[in-house]
């Protein structure tokens, strides 16, 4: 026989006590995909919801530093269980970089990929929010393929560049069969927005949000937060 | 105790492959330990004896021979070959690779060239070399 990776037989076990998973997607960078990301997983948390936030940005990681994570750690567990940060269990490839980059060729981060799922043991949890990288690439070909229940959260700006490169994603993600749940416009300063299903809507640009960013009570009481709040309080 | 996590997975692919190949009775899982993720083989030995504990059936007899593997790796940039031995880590970095070796990329370098960009070719971490048994 060939060699035989054990690893990703045991993910869906890992993943079995979870309600939704929900992927935040968007292919341009700097568009506010883990700021959505960190302040969904908030806001869900903030509601009573038991919830879980995995980074999957492994070039850019950095959900951590919006949830102000320290010098949080997992603990070794029959696995990892991920450190609970405002009420959101965190799980980031930074916990095991020491601030360092992370220069990871395509098969290196599905390798790397396939452990963290393999060996994070989430429990139960109503909703993991996953913050994508930008772009359709391994990491999110790795999501459609290890976590077939995952659905997309698409985000997007008024840029005529990003809506370009958004709806070519929603395209993809249709010809995938992946459900999207909705398409978050950030910076929308009162311009148009996509509307793609329930959980649609314009979020304000917010000049106080930089300020709030590490420190989740604050973030809650941003623009920022109240606008996606409505969004998904209105989806839920 | 994050060996448990991995030698959980490797019973469960063990069985799924038995019963894909029909195997009426497995009677040796050979799996490779690879020396970049310093997986303890002691704990991981204890694991896979609890987790044998349930074992029934086909699995009734089966033992688990637990191979070592030297880690390896090539320079993508300067084409260098060099072994683990030669590469200098911290323990606490030894700890982060453990977890993930793939930050390997993050704290070695090739000893020639100090590139991150090689290749681990072999005794990255863990995968099943064989499984033996009867039809």
């Amino acid at each position: 026989m060939n060699a035989l990776d054990p690893r990703p037989s045991v993910i869906n076990e890992r993943l079995s006590g979870i309600g939704r998973i929900i992927a935040v997607t968007g292919w341009k960078g700097g568009i506010g995909k883990t700021v959505t990301a960190s302040t969904l997983a908030l806001l869900l948390a903030e509601k009573g919801f038991r919830t879980g936030l995995l980074d999957l940005d492994f070039a850019g990681a950095s959900a951590h530093v919006a949830l102000g994570a320290g010098n949080a750690f997992p603990k070794e567990e029959k696995g990892l269980e991920p450190p609970v940060i405002a009420g959101v269990k965190l799980m980031s490839v930074s916990f095991f970089s020491g601030k360092k980059a992370v220069p990871l060729r395509g098969a290196n981060v599905s390798d790397a990929i396939v452990e963290m799922l393999a060996i994070t043991q989430w429990g139960k949890l109503d909703f993991l929010i996953i913050d994508m990288p930008p772009g359709i690439n391994d990491a999110a070909l790795d999501v459609i393929r290890l976590i077939p229940g995952a659905e997309a959260l698409a985000v997007t700006t008024p840029s005529v560049m990003a809506r370009s490169v958004l709806e070519r994603s929603l395209t993809l993600y249709k010809r995938l069969k992946v459900p999207v749940l909705g398409v978050i416009t950030n910076m929308a300063a009162g311009r148009k927005t996509t509307a793609r299903g329930r959980w649609s809507g314009g979020v304000r640009i917010d000049t106080g949000l930089e300020k709030a960013l590490g420190r989740p009570a604050a973030l809650l009481k941003t623009a920022f937060a109240r606008d996606l709040g409505a969004i998904i309080s209105k989806a839920l | 105790m994050h060996e448990w996590a991995l030698a959980e997975s490797v019973v469960k692919a063990a069985r799924e492959h038995a019963a894909g190949s029909k195997l009426r009775a497995v009677l040796e899982v050979g799996v490779v330990l690879g020396e970049l993720q310093a997986i303890d083989k002691d704990i991981f030995s204890f694991a896979l004896a609890e987790l044998g504990k349930s074992f029934a059936g086909e699995f009734a007899r089966c033992r688990f021979k637990l191979l070592k593997e030297p880690a390896a790796f090539k320079c993508r940039a300067c084409s260098k070959t060099f072994t683990l031995k030669v590469l200098k880590k911290t323990p606490q970095e030894g700890e982060y690779i453990h977890f993930i070796p793939e930050m390997a990329h993050t704290f070695l370098k090739c000893p020639k060239c100090k590139s991150p960009d090689f290749d681990i070719t072999a005794g990255r971490g863990v995968y099943i070399k064989h499984i033996r048994g009867t039809q």
